[in-house]
């Protein structure tokens, strides 16, 4: 039998499907774009729900790999589009429109930074770490700002968006289809993560160190390989966030960044499976409609999620579902 | 390169340094007592310099225009804290990370709503402005020397405060155990405002002194907050010392790093290039710092064992 929340979460898979879809048939083009933004941020918070959700590991510098993801594509397509190879010496690296290319240059180039940060950060923990992730997030920002190769403080844009082979990107409905997949291959890959050895480890690391250490396991080495498999989901996130905005600047590194995806997945529940999918979709939706109605509309999302941290743990799903997922 | 210029960097890095130390003081102390994590430091550090630019058009006297950063700030900060922050005490720090994220939100874009997105100008005093001479034959510009000497009688005062007063007797007996002091007949809730709002009253004089220099905008808190958490966490979290000493350093490598990382680079590289290698190694100085640090020491120069 299936659980609640399973049933909660198909139904939560087939409505996003669902939304642009219809959007196609009513011709109306922006909702296919909002949702394709929800499938991007919704998958930004589900390569950091691995890292605090199983792991709790509060890193607010997940930025960084959002945005080195997102910077991966913008320089490759950059050489791509102007025709100049990235190096000649020692040996040819030219640019590529490619997406898988691109995602797999992403994924490798954040995971090596969330492999260096993580290392560095993972020797502390508690406050500490949250103020070490904060810091190196923004040491990137800071660096990409002083960065002119590709745009500095102003960003780069791409004219066009990258391709993929045998579809047409430039269709909304086709590019929401490729980030709708990895989403789900993703979210597929992150609930067996889960419940694999290292998941429980992992999760075990995170509730008792002491336990997890006597039975032999090394919780820093589990706790980086989280944050390396977190990081990595992050930076393919911001590769495709770039392509959707075909623009990348400093902006995606900033710590503000940080906070939102932070943001998506509390809203939804720490450690559910869904969660950055509902608290992605709930962002935009209220962005859309606070923001149509007050150019502060942030006063009310701040207003919003003290409110939701003060008397409503657990995020929605929790709320909807109850809690009957063991979690602490 | 001439010694007076250097000389005129360590005053310049020394002065950034003293501004950090204001706000990272409050964070560590806050932190150490309460065991908090306020993401919305740099808020009340805006709140202070809104307030100041605000009662500088007012009166023209710019002295009016510190007591109301410290005020306004101090305030701010003890509303925020009965209101929201002693909820979070007892919640873990993703909580406090999230509530205090929250308040940021609320902060910059109310002060958005109330004085519109254009900044402020505060402007130095006439008695301050202008250059002084140092010994040495160094012109310095006035103002910047007079915010490194309140600095330093500010973290004189807070020292003095913490090791030989009353309340500085709670404030450390209560980093050490709060049950104890509260069964000894002090009022816990009542010391944690008072120290919240000490900590907010000095980042609001810190945004007041620098919005001097720069401009006050929503969202000038931000920059200054971040650089402040690397101060404490290189000085190492709930030491006040730790929070000077980190100060001074990564004001000291921030401003010199800006200054002579490119010069550096230009002994061997061609101009163009030394300018953009040296600003970028040179914006990333501190976070290295930071993490050599962490190297060798995890828990800050100046941290217990965490």
């Amino acid at each position: 039998m299936l659980t609640r929340e399973t049933t909660l979460n198909i139904a939560l898979a087939a409505t996003l499907l669902a939304v642009p879809l219809l959007a196609l048939a009513m011709d109306e083009i922006f909702i296919i774009t909002l949702a394709t933004k929800v499938a991007i941020l919704a998958l930004a918070g589900v390569g950091l729900n691995i890292a605090l959700g199983i792991g709790g590991l509060v890193s607010l510098g997940h930025a960084a790999f959002f945005g080195i993801g997102g910077y991966a594509m913008g320089i490759l397509a950059a050489h791509a589009q102007n025709y100049e190879p990235i190096m000649e010496v020692p040996f040819l690296i030219e640019g590529t429109n490619q997406m898988p290319i691109i995602w797999l240059i992403a994924i490798v180039a954040s995971a090596l930074a969330a492999l260096v940060i993580g290392a560095l950060s993972l020797r502390t923990s508690g406050v500490y770490f949250i103020m070490i992730t904060l810091a190196f997030g923004q040491m990137l920002y800071y660096f990409a700002i002083s960065w002119s190769a590709y745009g500095g403080e102003d960003g780069q844009s791409i004219w066009v968006r990258n391709e993929f082979p045998g579809l047409n990107t430039l269709d909304p409905i086709q590019f929401f289809l490729i980030a709708y997949v990895i989403l789900c291959l993703v979210l597929v890959f992150s609930a067996r993560l889960a419940r694999s050895p290292f998941g429980l480890a992992l999760a075990a690391a995170r509730q008792t160190e002491e336990r997890v250490m006597t039975v032999g396991l090394t919780p820093f080495h589990l706790r980086l390989v989280a944050f390396v498999i977190s990081g990595a989901i992050t930076g393919l996130a911001g590769a495709l966030y770039a392509d959707l905005n075909r623009f990348v600047s400093p902006t995606m590194l900033s710590w503000h960044t940080s906070g939102e995806i932070m943001v998506f997945v509390i809203i939804g529940g720490v450690g559910r499976l869904f969660g950055p999918l509902v608290g992605a979709a709930v962002f935009i939706l209220l962005e859309h409609i606070l923001g149509g109605f007050s150019e502060y509309w942030q006063i009310f999302l701040g207003l919003l999620l003290l409110l939701m941290v003060l008397f409503a743990r657990g995020g929605l799903i929790g709320a909807i579902v109850g809690r009957e997922v063991a979690h602490d | 390169m001439s010694i007076l210029l250097i000389l005129e960097q360590v005053l310049n890095g020394l002065q950034f340094g003293v501004m950090l130390f204001l706000m990272a003081a409050g964070l560590t102390l806050v932190f150490g007592v309460m065991g908090l994590i306020n993401l919305a430091h740099g808020a009340l550090y805006m709140v202070g310099a809104f307030a100041a630019a605000a009662v500088a058009g007012l009166t023209g006297s710019f002295l009016l225009a510190l007591v109301a950063s410290l005020a306004a700030a101090a305030a701010a900060g003890a509303i925020v804290e009965v209101a929201v922050i002693r909820r979070l005490y007892d919640r873990d720090h993703l909580d406090q990370v999230l509530a205090t994220f929250a308040l940021i939100l609320i902060f910059s874009e109310g002060t958005r709503w109330i004085f519109g997105s254009f900044p402020l100008f505060l402007d130095v005093p006439d008695y301050l402005s202008g250059p002084v001479s140092l010994p040495g034959g160094i012109e310095y510009p006035l103002y910047r020397l007079t915010i490194i000497a309140i600095g330093l009688v500010v973290a004189a005062a807070l020292f003095w405060l913490i090791a030989r007063t009353r309340i500085g007797i709670q404030i450390r007996a209560g980093e050490a155990d709060r049950e104890m002091i509260a069964a000894l007949g002090v009022d816990i809730s009542k010391l944690y405002t008072l120290v919240f709002a000490l900590g907010a009253a000095l980042a609001g004089l810190a945004g007041a002194l620098v919005g001097a220099i720069q401009s006050v905008q929503v969202g000038m808190g931000e920059p200054v907050l971040i650089l402040a958490f690397v101060v404490i966490v290189i000085g190492g979290i709930g030491s006040i010392k730790g929070a000077l000493v980190g100060a001074v350093l990564v004001g000291l490598t921030d401003t010199l790093g800006k200054v002579f990382l490119p010069q550096f680079f230009g002994l061997f590289l061609e101009p163009a290039s030394a300018t953009s290698v040296g600003a970028s190694l040179a914006s990333m100085l501190i976070y290295i710092l930071m993490a050599l640090v962490l190297l060798v020491r995890p828990s800050g120069l100046y941290g217990g064992s965490t």
